[in-house]
């Protein structure tokens, strides 16, 4: 592990740069022995794939003696007891209205419309990180026959909810927002909501599956979700 | 309450930003130019934290509806009260009724408008600072009504008018680290980068600044990683693009300087076709 300087008054703090999930449980233990430890002066602890950043306060920076410390946490004992984590199920209708890339996909891969849904709805994905925008999940475990360039010229409007896929990532766009993905759905949920006192659901570490639902079922939800009365399904996951 | 009467270029609420919420993927924002507007609230009396209005290149016209005290720093567009021209970084008795505006851009690029007690708009997630997806609005619009405090303010008129050092805003020279990437560079492209004049493209926002002169580019994007307001960024395509306080909070590109606080100050007071050069600092 490397730590390095990062501007005045921070630390990046880089793992192996690979995306993997034994990294991603590492890098989410040291950041809650950060946060129980309660460190004087840390302003805002945000990681990625394989890297932290922990932005101190200004006035108190001191970089080795900084390091010193968090090398110290990092090889403290892990007290926390905490091997659970969320499964969330999130509807996505997938139907042609919404899925506006999903033909010229199943003609490049020679592979149906059907099957391409099933694909994107078999795994159990990762949620490494938010990113990009608010609300956005970067999630790991895309179906490798799923893989597809970003579009050559991004499109300046993605609709709110937009399900798509980008190279090796699969998202959903939390909000309207110009965008270069290929778009195979539209979810429902809100994924970023400013009046929540948790504007995301999720959180890294925790699970995402898709599931297949009709043109009606999206508008019942959507009625639901805009009134504020859906509950998201979700199962608590042991181990 | 101060009634938008007109919004000029572009205006927006911004207090020292959202620190603490990018694990939401919610960027820091807050004033792009961090010196103008702690002398714009220490001017009036108020705490660092208050949230003031940032002007983009020309000013809006304001009316205020109950008696205050302002300051205006930054950026000169020459503004005036009733029609009688303002001083700059000067604290000024505001009167109900009395009409703000500004006019022609003399320096720099953006305003600071303090407001005693500060502006009163919403805090979301900790901040009053507009963005959009995250305030209701990105920016004032015209007829808005922004809440200030109503109370006859009471204050004391310390400054009679400052003399202030403003030359950041005219000067090229942009302080920079070395960021986590620098190391990649090959020795050409180092050179390159602290001997090369580099002009701001018309791509420049809250978001970022893109530069118009590339450098030759062989390194190879990284994986998403987080980034800070100030990164300069390495693109496929060999341009330079430098985040600003709006940026998000990862990244894909090789981050190869970072801006120090002073050096954002002084880039947010650039525009399209504004010659800049990084220094490195030990």
């Amino acid at each position: 592990m490397k730590y390095k300087q990062y501007g005045a008054n921070s630390i990046l703090v880089e793992w192996p740069q690979i995306i993997d999930k034994s990294i991603l449980n590492d890098i989410l233990t040291f950041k809650s022995k950060l946060e129980k430890a309660n460190i004087l002066g840390i302003e805002s602890l945000n990681h990625a794939y394989a890297s932290l950043i922990i932005i101190f306060n200004e006035g108190c920076f001191n970089f080795s003696s900084e390091v010193h410390l968090l090398k110290e946490i990092y090889q403290s004992s892990d007290i926390s007891k905490k091997i659970s984590h969320t499964l969330w199920k999130i509807p996505v209708c997938y139907h042609e209205s919404f899925g506006i890339d999903l033909k010229v996909l199943s003609k490049g891969k020679q592979i149906t419309v059907d099957e391409i849904i099933k694909k994107h709805t078999k795994p159990i994905y990762t949620i490494f990180f938010i990113g990009f925008l608010p609300g956005f999940l970067y999630l790991g475990g895309l179906d490798k026959a799923l893989y597809a360039p970003r579009r050559k010229t991004p499109r300046l409007k993605i609709e709110k909810g937009a399900v798509a896929i980008g190279g090796e990532q699969t998202g959903v766009y939390p909000n309207e927002s110009p965008g270069g993905w290929n778009i195979i759905g539209n979810s429902p949920i809100h994924f970023f909501d400013v009046l929540k006192t948790e504007p995301c659901f999720a959180k890294a570490g925790d699970s995402l599956r898709f599931y297949s639902i009709t043109l009606e079922e999206f508008s019942d939800i959507k009625t639901l979700v805009n009134a504020g009365v859906y509950q998201i399904e979700s199962e608590v996951i042991h181990g | 309450m101060v009634r938008v009467l007109n919004t000029g270029f572009y205006s927006s609420i911004q207090d020292i930003g959202r620190l603490g919420a990018q694990h939401h993927g919610v960027p820091i924002s807050g004033v792009m130019d961090q010196r103008a507007t702690r002398l714009a609230n220490v001017l009036v009396g108020n705490s660092e934290e208050a949230a003031v209005l940032e002007i983009t290149m020309s000013g809006p016209k304001l009316k205020f509806e109950c008696n205050s005290a302002i300051a205006i720093t930054g950026a000169d567009m020459a503004p005036s009260l009733n029609g009688k021209s303002l001083d700059y970084n000067r604290f000024i008795i505001i009167n109900k009724g009395d009409v703000l505006s500004f006019g022609r851009l003399n320096s720099g690029f953006r305003s600071y408008l303090s407001v005693i007690g500060g502006f009163q708009t919403k805090e979301v997630l900790g901040s009053k600072s507009m963005y959009k997806g995250v305030t209701q609005f990105a920016c004032i619009n015209k007829e808005d009504v922004l809440r200030i405090n109503q109370n006859n303010p009471k204050y004391q008129k310390h400054f009679s008018g400052l003399k202030m050092n403003d030359s950041y805003i005219k000067n090229s020279n942009l302080d920079v680290y070395k960021a986590p990437e620098f190391e990649n560079l090959t020795e050409v492209q180092k050179d390159k980068l602290f001997s090369e004049l580099f002009t701001i493209s018309k791509d420049n926002s809250r978001m970022a600044y893109q530069l118009e002169e590339a450098l030759e580019n062989t390194l190879e994007p990284i994986i998403t990683s987080p980034v800070l307001p100030g990164t300069v960024q390495l693109t496929p395509s060999g341009k330079l693009i430098i985040l600003m306080r709006d940026c998000q909070t990862t990244g894909g590109y090789p981050r190869v300087l970072q801006l120090t606080e002073s050096a954002i100050n002084t880039l947010a007071q650039k525009y399209t076709g504004s010659k800049v050069c990084f220094k490195l600092k030990d």
